[in-house]
């Protein structure tokens, strides 16, 4: 009887554990595959070349995505100097003063921010900044990914605010330090590796976007520095090369995809790494 | 009971507590200068409340009411036209658990309360030094003010704390069960501690263990259910009590 019971509990667990190890599998092969496809038929399109010159015009071979990385860089840019402020400002009011009404109203609105589809951020962009200024600009794009970040940034800054004990405040309190000093200075400061984090995650989500750039940013075949001017970028790059009919864009766009990639995986490593902070998680 | 000679914290019908709820009912008792005073009583009688009470702290919590009046040298602390921050600079507080600030090294710690209010940074050294050696600090702590405070020991975690309090010079010193986390051998070196501070400020101690309330203080008020039941010398409170239930506390009959 016990017996028969033992053996049964085994072959559940012998039948478990194999089904976990199927399920890593069934995970771990798409991507890995994922990732050899694009390091396998992006790395032979990578040249000095290729990282600092322009596109050549349709039909000839060569050109490279050099705008498209500094475009990409403009937008990133610009959407961290607008989202940033009201990602992480928005986070620190909901950790302050989350359980109030206005506290409530602002989290909801994250929250449908959140479900919001990047398609239709750069749809909302488009007809409130391309029609009236009657031009895609590099600031209409970084507004569609900063209407992104910010619900990323704010859940972000919220969490980690959060976990700082109430102990620190109060010390801070006891020194005569008034309450937003204490906030910022000393509660802010102690989640600032855990704000790190959430900012190199929203920028690894932004700088990936594609969709809400096509009707906002658009696309540029020249350099562009100009926040008012159309600017190309990878992901915008990417699409149309992948599209296209001719076999040199299309590998130049597995070049462009695997720059991507090394971006977003930096972005996702030091979201890592800032959260070991100096002193934070040291000692006791 | 006996009048404090010197009383520089005065309550007066103070009543507190959180919505509808009364934690402390119509306390009132003189505080005396440069010695420490004892509140005791059993866990949730109001003691850390009472606290709380004299340097507003107690307002910050959700729902929470304060009637009545304290006065710091004279100054009415809940004045129309106080700031409650002010309160705080001149009534300092330390709490049960060590609570260091993490990212801060242990020079940062003690000079948190200068940087955070502007002092100038000429002296800033010195009055690290000085919070440092005050607290009996300064021979362990000399040669790694730029390591972590969370490196440092419990104890030596909670006299930190201690220094950082004292750092800003505040005139009254609250201590929240300062040693009831610690270990027996850190426990003595807090007690010894607070009774070298006296000279320096005025210090008041809440601590749920009568033997150190014995140790450590010149008067002891005895709390109960949120009410101040007596309040005497030290000595004549735990040899002579004169209300009935500080009797069967301090003799251990309940609580
Ligand atoms: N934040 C709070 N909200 C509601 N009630 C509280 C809160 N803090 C303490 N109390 C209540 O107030 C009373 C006094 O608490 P406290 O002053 O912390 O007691 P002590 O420090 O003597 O243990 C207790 O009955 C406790 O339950
Ligand atoms: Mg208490």
């Amino acid at each position: 009887m016990t017996q028969s019971r033992w053996a049964r509990r085994a072959a559940t667990d012998a039948a478990m554990t194999w089904l976990c190890g199927l399920a890593v599998a069934v995970t771990l092969v798409p991507l890995v595959s994922l990732l050899w496809m694009v390091v396998a038929r992006g790395a032979s399109a990578l040249s000095w070349s290729f990282l600092t010159s322009l596109p050549k015009p349709v039909g000839e071979v060569g050109g490279g995505v050099g705008n498209g990385i500094i475009g990409s860089a403009l937008l990133l840019g610009l959407a961290a100097t607008i989202g940033l402020p009201v990602g992480i400002g928005a986070g620190l009011f909901l950790a302050a003063r989350g359980d109030g009404t206005a506290g409530r109203t602002v989290r909801f609105l994250a929250e449908i921010l959140a479900g919001v589809p990047s398609v239709v951020a750069g749809l909302a962009v488009y007809a409130l900044l391309v029609r009236p200024m009657h031009r895609f600009s590099a600031l209409a794009g970084s507004l569609a990914l900063a209407i992104l970040m910010v619900p990323m940034l704010a859940r972000g800054t919220e969490e980690t605010v959060r976990m700082v004990p109430r102990d620190l405040f109060e010390a801070s309190l006891g020194l005569g330090v008034a309450e937003w000093k204490s906030g910022l200075l000393i509660v802010a400061r102690t989640a600032a590796g855990g704000i790190t984090t959430a900012v190199c995650l929203a920028l690894a989500r932004a700088a990936g976007e594609t969709a809400p750039l096509l009707f906002t940013a658009l696309g540029n075949q020249f350099w562009n520095l100009r926040p008012d001017q159309p600017t190309a970028s990878l992901p915008v790059l990417i699409f149309n090369y992948a599209v296209s009919p001719y076999p040199d864009w299309q590998k130049q766009a597995w070049g462009a995809a695997l720059l991507l990639l090394v971006l977003v995986g930096v972005l996702n490593a030091a979201a890592r790494l800032a959260t070991r902070g100096r002193f934070a998680g040291g000692g006791r | 009971m006996t009048a404090p000679s010197r009383p520089v914290v005065g309550v007066a019908a103070l009543s507190a507590g959180f919505g509808d709820r009364t934690a402390l009912r119509d306390v009132s008792l003189a505080l005396e200068a440069h010695a420490v005073t004892a509140i005791i009583g059993p866990s949730g009688c109001g003691k850390s409340t009472l606290l709380r009470c004299l340097n507003r702290m107690h307002e910050l919590g959700a729902g929470a009411w304060v009637r009545g009046r304290v006065t710091l040298d004279g100054d009415d602390l809940y004045g129309p036209d106080v700031d409650a921050v002010q309160v705080r600079r001149r009534i300092g507080m330390v709490f049960q658990r060590p609570n260091p600030f993490p990212t801060l090294s242990i020079r940062d710690n003690v000079a948190a309360g200068l940087d955070l209010n502007g002092f100038a940074r000429a002296e800033r050294d010195d009055r690290v030094e000085a919070a440092l050696k005050q607290a009996a600090l300064w021979n362990e702590v000399a040669d790694r003010l730029n390591r972590s405070a969370l490196a440092l020991s419990g104890g030596q975690q909670q006299r930190l704390c201690i220094a950082r309090a004292l750092a800003v010079e505040p005139e009254v010193l609250l201590m929240d069960e300062p040693a009831s986390a610690l270990d027996p051998i850190a426990t003595a070196r807090v007690e010894e501690l607070i009774h070298e501070l006296k000279d320096r400020l005025t210090l008041i101690v809440v601590t749920h263990n009568m033997q150190q309330a014995a140790r450590i203080s010149t008067r002891t008020a005895f709390l109960y259910m949120g009410e101040l039941v007596e309040y005497d010398r030290t000595e004549a409170l735990f040899t002579n009590p004169k209300e009935r239930r500080t009797e069967d506390y301090v003799t251990g009959k309940f609580g």
